[in-house]
């Protein structure tokens, strides 16, 4: 175990080329530039077995799909636009049940056009069937990495690893990354269920009947809920070999389970409301953080556990469903809608295309949950 | 777990027939066996006619209905109008 100072894309695309895909396709974009790029140059000095730089990210998502068909395991990278140009792509893999593993550099979408950090493209793609984590630092981000491969071949499922655009992929930590040793101890070779064999013909991405149709997308919802308990399960496992968790796996539970007013987010701007929390509770206020780590499959039961006997809830999100209730609030009242005491739940929608999100900014938020009203706002 | 792949061979299982609304049905009496409904059937499921026998050595087409899926493009070129599309009833 050796911390080295090092960007969060570095370190991520080291955690990846050490999980020894076979096919790396990406197309460049910012703010996840600099995983393809690291990519790009492990392949160049022989580390990574292939890399195809693709015309676009359809391309990039599509090359993966093939790939991972004929039973490579396989990674792409993107952001915003990009995501957004893969969509049907995306659609296609998980369908298909392919354990492709994405990493996102989050962004926002156009228009108006802009590089920064918030979380629509992923969150925009979260109905695709693909398992979603989110991470707060390099650190998890790294961490997430030989977990998502363990995910995703175990359920048959793709997983996005997704964390802040420039908060985090262009943030200088020190970063554990665990080595090409470590991972082979911890992940095995991919062996697919089925795969593209000339030996064995068969194809892939069939038609289906309206009789059949629905049964297919049924099956993937069941094993999506299930792939919960995978999640965790795979979470533990790295925990116990490197001595690294996030939370119990689901979530992360900081300082909320005495508290009174809870703030539930996900990413990086976790850090601030931790140290807004710490600056409260040396005031004597009861207040924590439930941080998402599993946006997809949504951990509901884990949320409601988390969440259970508060009095005021707040959901800072950086995404929005445009004429509705945000997306991460709309869940968490979901997971807490059979509780028996009723808790009063805000919304506050922030941060978007990289609107500053500072410590002072918290201590506000958790000074409108004190006074214990309903709240519906962008912020 | 589904997995939405298929061996080959898969278009034979498939009877698309069921997609039928309108059947073709041929009047044997007018049938000159040209063979143009044969040439033009896209799926190809009408056969039979023999173009390189002798015009009365011929036989009359038959239609699989098993996979025609009632388009209707070979009564819409029979040159002798010979085949009518009658509603499937059900």
């Amino acid at each position: 175990m050796v911390k080295k100072t090092v960007e969060g894309s570095f370190a991520v695309a080291e955690a990846v080329k050490n999980c020894e895909p076979d096919v790396a396709a990406c197309y460049p974009i910012t703010p996840s530039t600099h995983v393809a790029e690291e990519l790009a140059s492990f392949y160049a000095n022989g580390e990574i077995k292939e890399y195809i730089a693709t015309e676009s990210e359809l391309s990039s998502m599509s090359a993966c799909i093939g790939a991972s068909a004929a039973g490579s395991r396989t990674v792409t990278v993107t952001s915003s636009q990009g995501m957004a140009l893969m969509h049907e792509a995306v659609f296609n893999a998980a369908g298909n049940r392919l354990p492709i593993v994405m990493i996102v550099g989050n962004r926002s979408l156009s228009a108006p056009l802009n590089i920064w950090n918030d979380w629509q493209d992923s969150i925009t793609e979260r109905d695709s069937g693909w398992i979603q984590i989110y991470c707060e630092n390099g650190q998890e981000a790294t961490d997430a990495v030989p977990q998502a491969y363990k995910i995703a071949e175990a359920v048959s499922l793709p997983v996005m690893v997704c964390f802040d655009g420039f908060y985090i992929t262009h943030a200088v930590e020190p970063i554990d990354v665990p080595t090409l040793e470590e991972v082979r101890k911890f992940l095995p070779l991919f062996k697919p269920a089925v795969k593209l064999d000339p030996k064995n013909p068969i194809s892939m991405g069939e038609y289906a009947f309206p009789s059949h149709y629905q049964l297919f997308r049924e099956d993937l919802h069941k094993d999506m809920l299930a792939a919960v308990g995978k999640v965790k399960e795979i979470h533990d496992d790295y925990a116990k070999m490197f001595g690294r968790s996030c939370g119990n796996g689901l979530l992360e539970e900081y300082r909320s389970q005495d508290a009174d007013i809870v703030l539930v987010s996900i990413g990086s701007v976790c850090g601030n409301a931790k140290e807004a929390i710490d600056q409260l509770r040396e005031k004597g206020e009861k207040v924590g953080l439930v941080k998402l780590r599993l946006v997809r499959p949504f951990p509901y039961a884990a949320v409601a556990k988390a969440l259970a006997g508060k009095k005021v809830i707040g959901v800072f999100e950086k995404a929005y469903s445009l004429g509705a209730v945000p997306p991460v609030y709309g869940e968490v009242l979901a997971a807490v809608a059979d509780a028996k005491a009723k808790p009063v739940i805000s919304s506050f929608t922030g941060g978007l295309g990289g609107k500053d999100v500072t410590v002072g900014n918290m201590l506000e938020l958790f000074g409108k949950l004190k006074q214990g009203k309903k709240l519906v706002e962008w912020v | 777990m589904m997995l939405p792949i298929a061996k080959p061979g898969t278009s034979k299982e498939n009877k698309t027939g069921s997609w039928r609304s309108f059947r073709p049905e041929t009047d044997k009496s007018k049938c000159i066996k040209c063979g143009m409904c044969e040439l033009f059937c896209p799926e190809p499921c009408i056969t039979g006619v023999e173009q390189s026998k002798k015009p009365e050595e011929k036989t009359f087409p038959k239609t699989d209905y098993d996979y025609c899926k009632g388009c209707g493009v070979c009564a819409n070129v029979c040159p002798v109008k010979c085949i009518k599309m009658v509603p499937e009833e059900k």
